[in-house]
């Protein structure tokens, strides 16, 4: 087995034993991201020297003896949608394309507290708009497992650096699925906490009644510490909760005794991939050897949930997007060739003796605005932002906003109702295996389908948990969701572990 | 044929709370710092930065709300109000649309000279917003050039919206005055107009009279308006002028979209601005960031007991309790509160409310103009006032010299009798008095024959040589002596 195959937790105890420095760790991984890199494109950015720095000064701290964060010198690739004070961070957009946050999301800030290690940037979908990182403006990602393939987004980078063992964790970002989705796809563990849990201070914003930041890892054990690393009241987050956190790592490998698993009838309908159906039941199976009792449960509203979060995350994110206007920061359309095109339109009507053409002519900052907004986003976050902006506007707001949030309550009371009958809800993650790159490229409805079993857990605010549960014929990772009521993040990681620590599936690396 | 007509007038007031810092960050809010140094990742909209609401602010809106008569709803949200503009660096603003923080209040107004009967004004809904921030367009040159400072950018507002109820542009006038009256006594803003601390728009229209019925014009929005007396001036120009075009053009409330006017205070005109294509769309919608804000009723009744006495409370105890006129009482209450305290000690401890009030309306506002200060630091406390109040009715102090020793008590920072002392003013007894005015009459017989051929005002010659003799003589008892000896001599 070679270094770069075992995961965060274990490395952590090899770290904290001496058995290997921060900085031999750092450079194992930034080797293995030197040999794979150029077939996966799983990073925007990688800064080795910074992270070797990183990785001495966190030697230096344990060689003195003095106290370590949570996560000393673990080696950690970050989704390219958390700020950073003076490093780039681009959303995979052309729009921050030059982007230097004079601030720290709180999540980074508790990273660095935690004496993490930062490899670098991964890719992502533009805006983290997309379930197949194929809309970053820079690069398309590939599937460690099968490069033809998605490794499925918008975290796909993060998930592909993990699959491919180029980073032992990462960060991702889950608004309708976008950590759990790819980390199924890429045959990893892949963790969204409860929707407050969390701080999104310095989250780059899509749909933030939805967005939050989680964890992937080679193991539960590693979203685990990665959660508890970066979980906790925020003051600077009006949403974040203030609860305390548990100390998940410590529990994280007591087996949750008599749990009740529940699996939604309306998960095997038709579109379910017959594998990835064998698996899931497989899986079920391996919950009754361990003890748990199985629970066929309802989530009668679960078939509007696609219809409902493609109303809202557009409707937010057309507001939350509103500020990239070329004025204060980010991308700025080309002035003088604005301003020329803008004449040459102005003599055009003035010949043709257009008076209403005149009339109704863009303003310079209007046009600035325009091309601003046209250049510089790409064309799922143009479909998106056009989306919320129609469900939104008058006379359009009741029939689909407003009808959206009340749909959200009643998919939220599904899950009151079904987690006072069970412990987790287990299901697939998507209806199958990775897809190949370019093969919803002409059908985003199609792409919004694939989020079907995910969306829910954002629109109820609960935690999910994705993990490897099988293998399709043609060796794709097949991965099992399991969700748990708000707040029981604990419940979640115990019961995904022991079903980790039974099966084989989450030791299988792509071969690549 | 006659058509008459009323004027009906709403207003939109926007009230800058007095926080220290900004309603979703914590910068500073102080005015007339250099551009773009009072801001932050939050307030400049940057990505990922999120809002956290100033609970100070909440507090202060709170307070005007209740002191508005207004309802405090259990639970209030906030939304996003949308538009594309460049000193709005998010382009939305945080404000409240549906579910306001207060609503259904009343103001009432009155005019202690009688221009209109006294009547309340109701308030639709007050609501809290972040301010915007400014754009400064340099047009030097044809440049077009424009320089925004983000400065204000979310500052607190109140907006109070006032339902159509008056109908003049005194009811206006009177209103606004009474508004920051209110604001500037709970504290909660300093109004200050120059700096855009407090902001008016009026919607106006008429309602006039016709043979057909009653038919309504269509209604204006009037902005840019600087000062309460160009709110004045701007409605009465609109009514006037919304007059002739009915006259021209019979157009009606719905034959015509809601046009916006800028005041032009120089040129004393409203002018239509550019109206839009089509009416704004705002696509208010919940803003995801924050939280509602949850009010209860004990918290709304403590709100209640800390205001205090409210301006109209206070203008009907001096009309009531201490006799006041009500162009007294008002002159006094717009003094503010501090004034109105000082009033308080020197009526009652001089005993003489009206004297009291004449002084501190007069006297002590004229030398606080003039030193330049505040009530506080004025070098006549009202103990030290009510005393001179109390001399000069006993006589102790003569009347006609009370000013000067007032005076001599303001720039000697002393009590009444040390100020006599110093003008050398000294009570002049009976016995005193006669003797001068012996003496004076027997050195002037051609008086006494005056006023016994019925010119009394002769006596004004011996007054005169009394006062040369003795400058603490008072004139009146002289002429009452004079006559009183005239007339008893044989």
């Amino acid at each position: 087995m070679v270094l770069t195959d075992l995961s965060a937790a274990e490395h952590l105890r090899n770290l904290e034993s001496g058995s290997i420095s921060s900085v031999e760790l750092t450079q194992a991984y930034l080797d293995r991201i030197e040999a794979v890199e150029k077939k996966v494109d799983a990073f925007l950015r990688i800064d080795g020297d910074r992270a070797l720095q990183q990785a001495a000064e966190v030697d230096a701290k344990h060689a003195k003896r003095q106290p370590l964060g949570r996560l000393a010198g673990l080696p950690i690739a970050i989704k390219d949608i958390l700020c950073e004070r003076g490093q780039t961070t681009t959303c995979a957009s052309r729009m921050l394309e030059h982007f230097r946050p004079p601030y720290d999301a709180t999540a980074i800030t508790r990273l660095r507290a935690a004496d993490a290690v930062f490899l670098g940037r991964t890719n992502m979908d533009e805006f983290a708009m997309g379930g197949s990182t194929e809309s970053s403006a820079y690069k398309v990602t590939r599937n460690p497992w099968d490069l033809e393939r998605s490794p499925g987004g918008s975290s796909g980078g993060s998930a592909a650096a993990v699959a491919a063992g180029m980073a032992p964790f990462a960060i991702g970002t889950d608004t309708g699925g976008s950590i759990r989705q790819p980390a199924g796809l890429c045959g990893v563990v892949g963790m969204k906490p409860t929707y407050g849990r969390v701080s999104r201070y310095g989250l780059v914003a899509y749909a933030s009644s939805l967005d939050q930041i989680g964890a992937f890892g080679q193991s539960v054990e590693d979203a685990a510490l990665l959660l508890e690393s970066i979980a906790g009241h925020d003051p600077r987050d009006s949403t974040s909760l203030n609860v305390p956190v548990p100390p998940y790592s410590q529990t994280v490998n007591k087996p949750l005794a008599n749990v009740r698993i529940g699996w939604v009838r309306e998960h095997f309908g038709p579109g379910l991939d017959s594998e990835v159906e064998a698996a899931i039941r497989a899986a079920l199976e391996v919950y009754k050897s361990l003890g748990a009792t199985l629970h066929e449960i309802s989530l009668p509203h679960s078939k509007y949930a696609v219809a409902t979060y493609y109303v809202i995350a557009p409707s937010e994110a057309s507001s939350n997007l509103a500020r990239y206007d070329g004025v204060h920061f980010g991308y700025r359309t080309d002035e003088n060739e604005m301003l020329a095109e803008l004449a040459a339109d102005r003599k055009r009507l003035e010949t043709g003796g257009d008076k209403i053409g005149l009339d109704r002519l863009d303003s310079a900052l209007v046009r600035m605005y325009r091309r601003t907004r046209a250049e510089g986003f790409g064309p799922e976050v143009k479909r998106r932002i056009m989306l919320g902006t129609y469900a939104l506007s008058a006379g359009y707001y009741d029939a689909y906003y407003l009808k959206a949030l009340k749909v959200r309550r009643l998919i939220r009371q599904d899950f009151d109702q079904a987690f006072a009958k069970v412990d987790l809800i287990a299901g697939p993650i998507t209806p199958a295996p990775a897809f190949k790159i370019g093969e919803m490229a002409g059908d985003p409805l199609a792409l919004y389908l694939v989020d079907i079993y995910t969306v829910s857990a954002n629109l109820a605010g609960i935690p999910g948990l994705c993990l490897p549960c099988g293998q399709s014929k043609t060796g794709l990772p097949i991965g099992l969701q399991l969700q748990a009521p708000a707040l029981e993040e604990d419940r979640l990681l115990r019961g995904a572990r022991m079903y980790e620590q039974a099966t084989h599936w989450h030791k299988n690396r792509a071969m690549i | 044929m006659t058509e008459l007509y009323t004027t009906i007038i709403g207003l939109e007031v926007h009230v800058q709370l007095a926080t220290a810092s900004k309603l979703f960050c914590g910068c500073s809010t102080r005015f007339g710092a250099e551009p773009n140094t009072q801001t932050c990742p939050v307030c400049t909209g940057l990505p990922g930065t999120l809002p956290v609401m100033n609970r100070h602010a909440f507090e202060l809106a709170l307070q005007t709300a209740v002191a508005l008569n207004c309802e405090i709803p259990a639970f209030t949200k906030w939304d996003r109000k949308q538009y594309y503009y460049p000193d709005l660096p998010k382009n939305y603003q945080i404000s409240q649309y549906d579910l306001p923080m207060s609503q259904h209040g009343h103001l009432d107004i009155s005019d202690p000279k009688g221009g209109f009967e006294p009547k309340r004004v109701r308030i639709l809904r007050a609501h809290l917003e972040e301010d915007a921030g400014k754009s400064l367009h340099d047009e030097i040159a044809g440049k077009g050039d424009s320089l925004i400072d983000l400065n204000r950018t979310g500052t607190p507002l109140l907006e109070i919206v006032s339902e159509p109820d008056m109908r003049s542009s005194l009811e206006a006038k009177t209103f606004l005055n009474e508004l920051k009256l209110l604001l500037t006594y709970i504290g909660v803003s300093d109004c200050n107009m120059q700096e855009g601390s407090l902001r008016v728009d009026a919607n106006v229209n008429l309602h006039i009279d016709t043979p057909q019925g009653k038919v309504a014009t269509p209604i204006v929005e009037i902005k840019n308006m600087n000062s309460f007396r160009a709110v004045e001036r701007a409605l009465d120009y609109e009514a006037q002028r919304q007059w002739r075009e009915w006259q021209e053009t019979k157009r009606k409330l719905g034959d015509a979209p809601k046009q916006t006017r800028g005041w032009d205070d120089v040129a004393g005109v409203t002018r239509g601005q550019r109206s839009k294509e089509e009416s704004s769309d705002y696509r208010y919608f919940p803003d995801p960031d924050l939280v509602p804000v949850t009010t209860t009723s004990t918290e709304v009744d403590s709100i209640r007991q800390s205001l205090g006495e409210l301006p109209a409370t206070l203008r009907n105890r001096l009309e009531t309790d201490f006799s006041l006129s009500a162009y007294d009482a008002d002159v006094l209450i717009k003094q503010g509160r501090p004034i109105v305290d000082y009033y308080f000690v020197v009526a009652e401890e001089s005993g003489d409310t009206k004297a009291a009030a004449n002084w501190v309306t007069q006297d002590i506002l004229r030398t606080l103009k003039d030193l330049n200060t505040t009530i506080d630091a004025i070098p006549v406390p009202a103990a030290a006032l009510a005393d001179l109040i109390r001399k000069i009715k006993s006589g102790d102090v003569p009347s006609p010299r009370a000013r000067e020793v007032f005076q001599a008590m303001v720039e000697n920072r002393c009590d009444v009798a040390a100020a006599m002392e110093k003008l050398g003013i000294a009570a002049v007894d009976e016995s005193e008095l006669f003797a001068l005015c012996q003496k004076l009459l027997a050195a002037n017989p051609k008086t006494i024959a005056d006023v016994r051929a019925g010119k009394v005002q002769a006596i004004g010659a011996i007054i005169g040589q009394a006062k040369k003799q003795n400058p603490n003589v008072d004139p009146t008892r002289i002429r009452e002596i004079c006559l009183q000896l005239i007339e008893a001599a044989p």
